[in-house]
């Protein structure tokens, strides 16, 4: 049943005549988890919280960067520094100080993802990288939950819903059926190295939430077995079908157990790399003698780094300027995500026959943040 | 092949649409290629043609059907080259 005040606030959506106080009420009683309080998340969550679902969870593990604020629409510069889950709660709060909103400041991973997306009915997955993605779409396999898809890069959007039976077709299709196996690692650039234009988050993450939407109060058509693509240059979108790959079923674990002994990040080839050291491994590393820190973004990229001595020389310029390099001893190499300081650790150890050369894991933009957690807590 | 055949083979015309980093790759996002007989064929061109891709992982999908093996191609056909991304 819906009360007076709660009738005034959704009354524009209400008096629509396929929607009515039946689909309301469905809103109200759904729960969604938001995986992702970034580009993505944060206009779907705007759009999820004012119209009235009723239980949204919030997962994010990252703060608030000045960087953000192009495209993350429920931060300001006040909140710069903060968990993303904990100040996007807050601002939802005010929004609609009716629904339940619980946030999670912490990773996403294979060991606790069950027993989280278990709270929940859809999953919306507003990610930033392989590994989580890979994750969402087999635990929503496992545990039958519907999937909202969205991804961005540079000017272009995919939207897609998987995982959801509709009375109109006897099968379903998931992330694995459009792309049965991660990508080669370092392949795929990140929009922190590759750009993205702001408001194309805001699109793509606003037709998540539509699609929710629709799949919560079964109104239209979503985007079930298919995925849709969107170029904000010339404003056209395609839609092509999706239909179940044979082999699928061999790459989603089995069950609860096989999905908590599933590396993810080894998955997509993110972890394990021998090539690569963590932010604490390279605080170590770069304070002893005779290791040489290297930069390898172009001339002006940001953050500016003052923290420690290094040099630069721009991986665009690393085979011509080889000689430079004039040291025996180890060699740390970073660029802006670790996509490129790894490329730069596989073209010097090649041309300087060194052996000790290593990248920094995620970048400077990773240690910059955790030495930004340690300052806070 | 009857001469019929080959001659309809030898005028077929594709549409190649490409997505993301492919079209970024390729430096452009549509093209029309001729004398293609299925999408095998078609990965072979674009991996002589332009080598930059070789490296690169992506989808096919055929008249907006996405396709999982080898799919014989008609005269103009579409193409689209859908790479995949993970940014949000």
């Amino acid at each position: 049943m819906i009360r007076h005040n709660t009738y005034e606030r959704y009354q524009r959506q209400i008096i629509l005549k396929e929607f009515g106080p039946a689909a309301q009420d469905k809103l109200l009683a759904a729960k969604v988890l938001v995986v992702g309080a970034g580009g993505l998340g944060c206009p779907a969550l705007q759009y999820l919280a004012a119209a009235g679902v009723g239980s949204i969870g919030i997962i994010d593990f990252d703060l608030v960067e000045l960087s953000n604020l192009q495209r993350q629409t429920l931060f300001t510069v006040e909140d710069i520094g903060k968990p993303k889950a904990i100040v996007a709660t807050q601002k939802l709060k005010l929004l609609n100080p009716d629904i339940q909103i619980d946030a999670y400041y912490y990773k996403i991973t294979h060991k606790n993802a069950w027993d989280l997306l278990g709270l929940y009915d859809i999953i919306l997955d507003s990610s930033d990288n392989f590994a989580t993605r890979y994750l969402l779409n087999d635990a929503c396999v496992l545990l039958n939950k519907p999937l909202v898809y969205g991804a961005v890069l540079r000017f272009e959007g995919q939207v897609a819903v998987f995982n959801l039976q509709t009375e109109q077709c006897n099968y379903k299709t998931n992330y694995r059926d459009l792309f049965p196996q991660p990508p080669l690692p370092h392949t795929v650039p990140s929009c922190n190295e590759a750009g993205v234009i702001g408001v194309l988050p805001g699109i793509i993450g606003t037709m998540q939430a539509a699609e929710v939407i629709k799949i919560i109060t079964a109104i239209g058509e979503p985007l079930t077995n298919k995925l849709l693509t969107y170029n904000v240059r010339n404003n056209r979108f395609f839609e092509f079908l999706i239909s179940p790959a044979k082999s699928v079923s061999i790459n989603i674990p089995a069950n609860k157990t096989g999905f908590e002994n599933f590396d993810y990040e080894w998955h997509c080839g993110i972890a394990n790399n021998q090539d690569e050291i963590t932010v604490d491994e390279f605080d170590e590393l770069r304070r002893k003698d005779g290791v040489l820190v290297m930069d390898v973004r172009e001339i002006g990229e940001l953050p500016a780094i003052d923290e420690f001595p290094f040099i630069q020389i721009p991986l665009s310029k690393l085979e011509q300027r080889i000689n430079e390099i004039c040291t025996n001893k180890k060699i740390v190499v970073f660029c802006q995500s670790g996509i490129r300081s790894l490329k730069a650790v596989t073209i010097i150890r090649a041309k300087t026959g060194l052996e000790q050369v290593y990248s920094l894991k995620a970048g400077i933009e990773s240690w910059k943040i955790h030495n930004r957690k340690k300052a806070i807590f | 092949m009857t001469l019929k055949k080959a001659f309809n083979f030898l005028k077929m015309k594709i549409n190649i649409i490409a997505f993301g980093q492919v079209a970024e790759a390729l430096k452009v996002d549509s093209f029309i290629v001729a004398d293609i007989k299925d999408t095998e064929d078609l990965l072979k061109y674009l991996n002589l043609k332009f080598p930059q891709v070789q490296q690169m992982e992506f989808n096919i999908a055929v008249n907006k059907q996405i396709i999982h093996g080898n799919t014989i191609l008609s005269n103009n056909d579409t193409i689209a080259l859908l790479p995949a991304f993970s940014g949000g």
